[in-house]
């Protein structure tokens, strides 16, 4: 008991690094992926039949494969395939293609949500839109967006939190996020080894973090309930 | 000269033909009352003046300048089809108000919208933005609403939120305002005072084509009926004519019930 008051210090210091890595994953994926899923939903609903088809085919492989796998292939295949290593060595490098892989998985999702969101704004909308002379972007930004985003809140929620456990997946490419951190005194990390209890710190950390954009999530919520 | 003029307009969903060489025209100022079964493709030609459906065929004029010739529709553009459409108004069944936006917002975000289009906009926008906010109210106190501007859709009855869909179409100040069963989707006290707007405009000599069930109000606020019977016009003339000295068997079973009653 009293070792580890001691190596308190050390450990939470660390966890604290590794919860920047996540908070930074975290924040960059959903900044990323929040309006490239928005791009996919027009891509899968576009009345050009060839594009519609593509898209649909893409979020098929991204959605059918496991987010380890895509990974993985993102940052191995251009050095060990292509020779060309472009994502650079060390953190940054894995950084930059764990952000990539996320975006583009949790776009893909997002993407089915906005589209199922989007579809269900009565057709009555756009056409009153349109008879008052509005543009199909107006009808889109000043009708139909705010009416899409109430109801997508909530599924919107479940991935957001889905996506701040899953952001730990990239500790496949060592990106030195809050588990790999917790994980290293198990091994064995600045004089600590053979712990586990600094992974039961890991988890408190989702916890508060995944509590708070509940809360955030919740309140989004309501301040939507002003229409129906 | 008659301010619509549609001549010869056909339209075919898959292999119904849902129009059938449909021509008629309308003066300034006037009533037009399209009654008819479900089905006979009232709505159908509502929607193909309003440009949410185009005709297969048939010309459409508007104070003489042709809006829509069947025989070249490929020239119709998005932008061009967005100016066109401005010559009508539509109020739907359904409302389709904005559920966002309060009584007051919906009357004026078209409007709004469309202000920006002004070359004199950046400079004058507050005092475009007056002038809007009070032509909107303007518009919802004739509309009795003057105690719901600022609520939202869903803070009010059917009744209510019909005329501010009416007022939220009048805003952009269309030459013909249409209606597509108006008052279907309301009980008899909400449909009354629905109606009663629609009298007052008729009174004050808004060029309407009102598609209705409402056979007393068609008799006495129109100034010309037509009756449609799978996807033609079977008679048209006026409210005396149609309701009183029908030609055809098929009319005076439609209105049998009404005329007896």
């Amino acid at each position: 008991m009293e070792l580890m008051l001691e190596q308190m210090p050390i450990v939470i210091r660390s966890l604290n690094v590794g919860f920047l890595q996540t908070l930074k994953l975290f924040a960059v994926t959903l900044l990323g992926a929040v309006p490239l899923g928005l791009v996919i939903a027009f891509g899968s609903m576009s009345r050009f039949r060839p594009l519609a088809y593509v898209t649909k085919i893409i979020v098929w492989i991204i959605r059918g494969t496991p987010l380890m796998i895509q990974l993985l292939i993102i940052y191995y295949f251009p050095g060990l395939v292509l020779k060309n290593p472009i994502w650079g060595g060390g953190e940054a490098g894995r950084f930059l293609a764990a952000s990539v892989s996320f975006i583009f998985n949790y776009a893909c999702y997002f993407s089915e949500i906005y589209r199922g969101g989007i579809q269900s704004v009565p057709v009555g909308q756009e056409e009153a839109g349109l008879v008052l002379g509005m543009t199909r972007s107006q009808i889109f930004f000043k009708v139909t967006l705010l009416q899409m985003i109430k109801r997508i809140v909530p599924p919107m929620s479940n991935e957001i939190i889905t996506l701040v456990k899953d952001t730990s997946l990239a500790r496949i490419i060592a990106l030195q996020e809050i588990i790999w951190a917790g994980q290293a005194f198990m091994k064995g990390s600045q004089g600590i080894s053979g712990a586990i209890w600094p992974l039961f710190f890991t988890a408190v950390y989702y916890l508060i973090f995944s509590g708070i954009l509940t809360v955030l999530l919740g309140r989004l919520e309501k301040k939507l309930d002003y229409f129906r | 000269m008659a301010i619509l003029e549609v001549e010869h307009i056909c339209k075919t969903f898959e292999k119904t033909e849902v129009l059938k060489d449909i021509s008629f025209s309308l003066e300034e100022g006037q009533v037009l009352s399209i009654i008819g079964s479900s089905g006979s493709g009232k709505t159908t030609l509502l929607r193909c003046l309003n440009f949410l459906e185009r005709p297969d065929s048939g010309i459409i004029r508007v104070c003489g300048e042709t809006l829509y010739d069947g025989r070249n529709p490929s020239v119709m553009r998005d932008a061009e089809t967005r100016k066109k459409r401005l010559h009508f108004g539509l109020v739907f069944q359904s409302f389709n108000l904005f559920p966002q936006y309060t009584a007051l917002e919906n009357v004026m975000l078209a409007k709004e919208l469309l202000a920006k289009e002004q070359p004199d906009y950046k400079a004058r926008k507050r005092e475009i933005h007056e002038e809007i906010r009070v032509l909107a109210e303007e518009l919802l106190r004739q509309m009795g609403l003057s105690d719901r501007m600022s609520n939202y859709p869903h803070q009010l009855s059917g009744g209510q939120c019909q005329r501010v869909a009416i007022a939220r179409a009048l805003a952009l100040k269309p030459d013909i305002l249409c209606f597509d069963e108006p008052t279907s989707a309301l009980d008899p006290e909400l449909t009354g005072e629905v109606l009663k707007v629609m009298k007052e405009l008729a009174d004050q000599k808004t060029t309407m084509i009102i598609v209705t069930h409402e056979m007393a109000f068609a008799r006495d606020v129109a100034s010309h009926v037509i009756f449609m019977d799978d996807g033609y016009i079977l008679e048209q003339g006026t409210p005396k004519q149609v309701f009183e000295n029908s030609h055809e068997e098929r009319t005076r079973q439609f209105l049998s019930r009404f005329t007896q009653g």
